[in-house]
């Protein structure tokens, strides 16, 4: 089987038979629809997992994923499941929240909120499947079982909630997990939507987040990536904005041996806003990969990005991020700006700006900066006193504030500004 | 500099608005069969009496292109080519490379006197309106004329077609052939090493700095043909030579391809300054016809403190897929690309720069202004990549786009690449249209509207135009504004 | 000699002029003074030729021709001459070449011989010195980083230079100190001829200090309420517009 799999591939190309493999002993107890897990298989064995042959995929393989035999398949926790401890909340503690460990909802660990309908997922899958260079996506269609599907009525403030995944690998053998979010807001409704992923141990966290908002509604969408450093992360966020709308987002990725977290905004309504800003901070062997798809639809819509990576030891940080403007798309006013601090002679940063532009009457820009510590800072703090260690934590902070504090959430950025020290003060002497 | 709208009416005058060098020159040809095979190959080297190192050379090219898939990363879009539909070899018929001008056919001087081609050396003896470049003239597969050459001899300088370097001075063509673009290096460079026919050969001598400037004009003009000229420039330690290439070809329904591949070689303390002015005949409005322009261009900067600098100006071809790159592998080396590109109509660019920073303290420089209009895509792709050896490296990248009309695109598409922290990596992107107000006001004060447009732009691309030599600066502001002609109103 | 009748005229379907009446003869010196708001500046575009603007009725004639039917270069060839209240950037267009590329398109138009390089630059020193302008001034780009007084007094430059018959003089003398307000206001005397005029449109009556108008109107809500010698500036100075505009009611 795998010997005919890798004759159709495309030459380099990883074979997804992993995935397939598992996908044939699951599929019949696999809830919803077949047609669109058939055509998502039938993807992944023409194409293969993406690679660097792929132009989206120039700079991260997913090679190391297919070096590990996932376990075959989830089961429920059951009544008594077994107790969890859930990451560092903060002063979010007593927000309400929805958890999943180890890809399953945990009823018992979740406090459901009052004004948003949450369900959870029985195998509807979006209707953006199939596109050719869309294998990221195919992987999760393929093999979700479950997820949050989440509803806010129109007009409704819904305030906060929290979406935990807690990663596990399963009694020592690597697990994979493809929760299917969706997430949608009424017209003139509001949330504050609080996505940690963490973990333990070996293991895919793959998750696939639908977004659909209309008219007038506002998302802030609060991301922390903390999962193991043995994991992998490889996520997707795909978003549809009506008109008015607004689509504040912004991720701090400390997690994973390997991450990648793409997000699709497709502003398609008149005067709508998309923020997708992130900070990457990363050491070791780490590799993480923030990509972006801003796709201009309609006219006047105003988009922004704040990327920073922070990149020690033998780490590599990748962004792409690209600005799409159709033609219709008049009066576009686009943003884009990341910036990278190399901290070890040994780090690598790859960054792709893109801008595709089919209207005349816009304005867009990016701009990219790639450089070390400012000596003159360094001296400067130094010579007032401040220990070599602390003066550049300092200035890593500052270099990260410019994104972390474009976060409005104060509760929220708190966190991230903890999980940052907790970053600090567990590095290596 | 002369007036925009003055240059315009001369333009106007002579081209009635058109691409002015459309004509086609009747002249007896010799040429190969339609086709592509080893023996295709094997002809041409024949022809030119090559030796037998040149001919394997060239057989090993085109194994490997035979083994190679033509590249579709680009944004380009075109109908699959036929590369067995051209022919590959075509001259005017002539027994051997003329000894001196006379000895040129007068048809082709009358050609290259339209174009504006000084092939005759009587300005620079009169002394008077000093023309002083020296040109080599190639027209379609064949250098026809270089003039000037005694000239540069007094001074160590070798300038001339590259078919007679291979016999003139094979030792220094064999060893510095490919050493920049290995024959396989791409489908393109491929195709070039198997069937190039001619192009030019310059070489500085060691701490000379070249007394004028280089020329190559470059002419497609017999139907159905490719055009594979091959150019390489060394310098030596301390040499320095400003080199300037031109093209054109008339107007035809059908598209011919252009793959040429241009090696530069620079050593220590050497500068080389190459400029382009490319202006290949772009198709008609609705994109029936024009040139298929796939260049290899790249120039190493093999020793310390080095420069190499491309500056280009391209307003012609249908297709345009050029990155023209410099290797910086000397430290202290230093790299530049100015670029201006137009589109108009349904011409597609994707042009750029690689700059590969090797050695330390190496700099390089990216200016790029794209222009496009009517119903065109102009695509800027762009690689700075910093090695982990490069300490103290620096790149600054200002990559600007212009829309003329709402149904066009420009695009950017930069890949930074770092791996060492003490280098330093600067790009700035931005997209803009020319604002009524701007219009308005150039208007209120008499100029017509394609006048004023044809300002701004000119303003536009500023920066990269006064890294022209002068002569070409004034011939490429004209050009701007003929290529944008019929763009707005 | 301009001659403008009933002009009605609109952005956006937003009516802003609604019947101007006025006449500015040869070598006359009009001021149009009125509130923000009153149309002063739509006037001055509209007899420029800005495409923003819809004339909705009326008819403007100048030496004759009909103004409103000619593009706004060939407004410009014709001698008119408008002065920014917003002088534009243009980057990397240096002001020299600018300069040049207008006068030859007026003077081609006028049939006049092209002036070339080195003419053109004497020319243009001599202009500059006139206004106390810094020769560098016209080797700068046209108005990228000059100040909002350098732009005001390049606007004069390029008059200086031009030689229109007819000037607007779009509130040339916001953002001006009063020694730049002087230059301009020699700038503008110095071309005061019997083949000249001028509609100078100000708020205030400083300017008219400098360049004594020999009319003047007031605009509110898109009409000329009323008109009087220079005296009335002054009157509407001490009086203030509310005033004026009450009485004319």
């Amino acid at each position: 089987m795998n010997i005919v799999a890798q004759k159709i591939l495309p030459p380099n190309a990883t074979s997804a038979e992993p995935f397939l493999a598992r996908y044939r002993g699951l599929r019949a107890g696999l809830p919803g629809p077949r047609a669109p897990r058939e055509a998502a298989a039938d993807l992944l064995r023409r194409r293969g997992l993406p690679g660097p042959r792929d132009e989206a995929w120039k700079y991260t393989s997913l090679r190391p994923l297919t070096e590990l035999q996932f376990h075959a398949a989830l089961t429920d926790a059951g009544d008594h499941p077994a107790p969890v401890a859930l990451p560092h909340l903060g002063a979010l503690a007593e927000s309400p929240r929805v958890v999943f460990v180890a890809g399953r909802y945990r009823a018992d660990l979740s406090q459901l909120p009052d004004q948003i309908t949450a369900r959870r997922f029985a195998g509807h899958l979006g209707t953006q499947e199939a596109a050719d260079d869309s294998q990221l996506l195919a992987l999760n269609t393929l093999l979700a079982e479950d997820g949050a599907l989440l509803e806010v009525a129109a007009g409704i403030d819904a305030g906060t909630l929290l979406l935990i995944h807690m990663g596990a690998d399963l009694s020592g053998t690597p697990a994979a997990f493809h929760p299917r979010h969706s997430v949608h807001l009424g017209a003139g409704a509001a949330l504050t939507l609080v996505e940690i992923s963490a973990g333990q141990g070996t293991y895919l966290h793959n998750p696939v987040m639908d977004i659909d908002l209309a008219a007038g509604a506002r998302l802030a969408h609060l991301r922390l990536q903390i999962e193991s450093p043995q994991a992998f992360h490889i996520g997707a966020v795909h978003a549809a904005i009506a008109e008015r709308a607004s689509y504040d987002s912004f991720s701090l990725v400390l997690g994973a041996r390997l991450a990648r977290s793409e997000i699709h905004a497709r502003l398609g309504g008149t005067n709508c806003h998309a923020a997708l800003n992130a900070a990457q901070v990363l050491r070791g062997a780490q590799h993480a990969d923030f990509t972006t798809v801003v796709s201009h639809d309609a006219p006047c819509g105003t988009s922004r990005q704040t990327v920073k990576n922070v990149l020690d030891d033998h780490a590599r940080g990748v962004f792409q991020g690209k600005i799409e403007v159709a033609r219709a798309a008049q009066k576009t006013d686009g943003y884009q700006m990341n910036q990278a601090l190399l901290l070890s002679p040994h780090a690598e940063i790859d960054s792709k700006p893109q801008l595709e532009i089919f209207a005349d009457d816009v304005k867009c820009s990016h701009g990219a900066t790639v450089g070390e510590l400012d000596a003159d800072q360094m001296f400067f703090l130094r010579s007032r006193g401040i220990p070599q260690a602390e003066a550049r934590g300092m200035l890593v902070r500052a270099f990260l504030s410019e994104a972390l504090d474009l976060v409005q959430h104060d509760a929220a950025r708190a966190l991230f500004d903890e999980a940052l020290n907790a970053w600090w003060e567990t590095q290596a002497p | 500099m002369p007036a925009v709208a003055e240059t315009l009416d001369t333009v106007r005058a002579v081209t009635d608005g058109g691409y002015k060098w459309g004509f086609v020159t009747d002249i007896e040809m010799d040429m190969a069969p339609k086709g592509l095979t080893e023996d295709t190959v094997r002809l041409i080297s024949a022809r030119k009496q090559e030796p037998a190192w040149l001919l394997e050379w060239r057989l090993r090219a085109f194994a490997a292109w035979q083994a190679m898939e033509e590249p579709h990363w680009a944004m380009l879009h075109y109908p699959p080519i036929d590369y067995q539909d051209a022919h590959y070899y075509a001259a005017p018929r002539k027994k051997d490379g003329p000894k001196s001008l006379d000895e040129v056919d007068p048809a082709l001087l009358r050609t290259y006197e339209k174009l504006g081609i000084p092939l005759r050396e009587r300005a620079f003896l009169a002394g008077v309106e000093a023309s002083n470049i020296a040109v080599d003239a190639v027209f379609d597969s064949v250098s026809v004329a270089t003039t000037f050459r005694a000239t540069l001899a007094k001074s160590g300088v070798i300038f001339c077609p590259i078919s007679e370097a291979v016999r003139d001075h094979p030792e220094l063509v064999q060893k510095y052939m490919g050493s920049v673009v290995p024959p396989s290096d791409n489908f393109f460079a491929a195709l070039n090493s198997a069937v190039f026919t001619d192009g030019s050969f310059v070489f500085i001598p060691k701490g000379v700095a070249c007394p004028m400037e280089l020329s190559t004009y470059f002419r497609i003009n017999a139907r159905n043909t490719g055009q594979f000229e091959r150019t390489l420039i060394i310098a030596e330690d301390g040499a320095s030579v400003s080199y300037l290439e031109g093209c054109t070809a008339p107007m035809r329904d059908e598209n011919q391809l252009h793959a040429a591949v241009v090696e530069l070689i620079a050593m220590d303390d050497a500068r080389i300054k190459y400029s382009t002015v490319q202006n290949w005949y772009p198709g008609d409005a609705e994109g029936r016809g024009g040139i298929y322009n796939f260049v290899t261009k790249r120039g190493v900067c093999r020793g310390a403190r080095s420069k190499i600098s491309w500056t280009q100006v391209e307003t012609g071809s249908a297709i345009t897929w050029k990155y023209p790159s410099c290797v910086l592998q000397g430290d202290g080396s230093i790299g530049e690309f100015y670029s201006v590109a137009v589109t108009n109509n349904r011409q597609q660019a994707d042009t750029g720069t690689k700059m590969i920073h090797i050695g330390r303290d190496t700099t390089s420089t990216i200016v790029s202004k794209g222009i496009s209009a009517g119903h065109s895509n102009n695509t800027y792709r762009g690689l700075v990549r910093v090695l982990p050896k490069a300490a103290g490296a620096r790149n600054h990248t200002q990559c600007d786009s212009l829309l003329i009309g709402d149904q066009c695109g420009a695009h950017t598409v930069p890949y930074i690449e770092s791996r060492n922290a003490t280098a330093r990596v600067e790009h700035e992107a931005t997209t803009s249209k020319i604002a009524e107000d701007q219009l308005f006001y150039c208007r209120q004060r008499g100029l017509s509207e394609e006048d004023a447009v044809g300002l701004i732009v000119n303003g536009f691309c500023r920066e990269v135009l006064k890294e022209l030599p002068m002569e070409f600066a004034v011939e490429a502001q004209k050009l701007l504004a003929v290529s944008l002609e019929g763009s707005v109103g | 000699m301009l001659e403008i009748r009933n002009l009605h005229a609109a952005v956006v379907e937003k009516p802003i002029l609604q019947g101007i009446d006025l006449v500015v003869p040869d070598g006359e010196i009009h001021a149009i003074m009125g509130p923000n708001g009153s149309g002063k500046s739509t006037l001055a575009y509209v007899l420029s030729g800005r495409e923003d603007f819809a004339v909705t009725a009326g008819s403007v004639t100048f030496d004759g021709a009909d103004l409103l039917a000619m593009e706004p270069e060939q407004r410009a060839q014709a001698g008119l001459f408008l002065a920014f209240q917003a002088p534009v950037e243009l980057p990397g267009v240096g002001n020299a070449n600018f300069l040049r590329t207008a006068l030859n398109a007026v003077r081609r138009a006028r049939g006049d011989e092209e002036l070339d390089a080195a003419a053109f630059l004497k020319l243009a020193r001599a202009a500059a010195k006139s206004l106390h302008m810094p020769d560098d001034m016209l080797k700068r780009n046209v108005n990228v980083g000059f100040s909002g007084g350098e732009k005001k007094r390049n606007e004069v430059l390029q008059m200086a230079i031009l030689r229109p018959k007819l000037a607007i003089l779009d509130e040339t003398d916001s953002g001006l100190d009063i020694d730049a307000l002087r230059i301009v206001g020699d700038g503008v005397n110095a071309l005061r001829s019997e083949r000249f005029s001028a509609l100078v449109i100000t708020h205030h009556q400083r300017l008219l200090d400098h360049i004594v108008p020999d009319r003047v109107h007031v605009l509110a809500h898109g009409r000329i309420i009323r008109s009087g010698g220079a005296e009335l500036a002054r009157e509407l100075e001490a009086q203030g517009y509310a005033q004026v505009i009450a009485e004319a009611a």
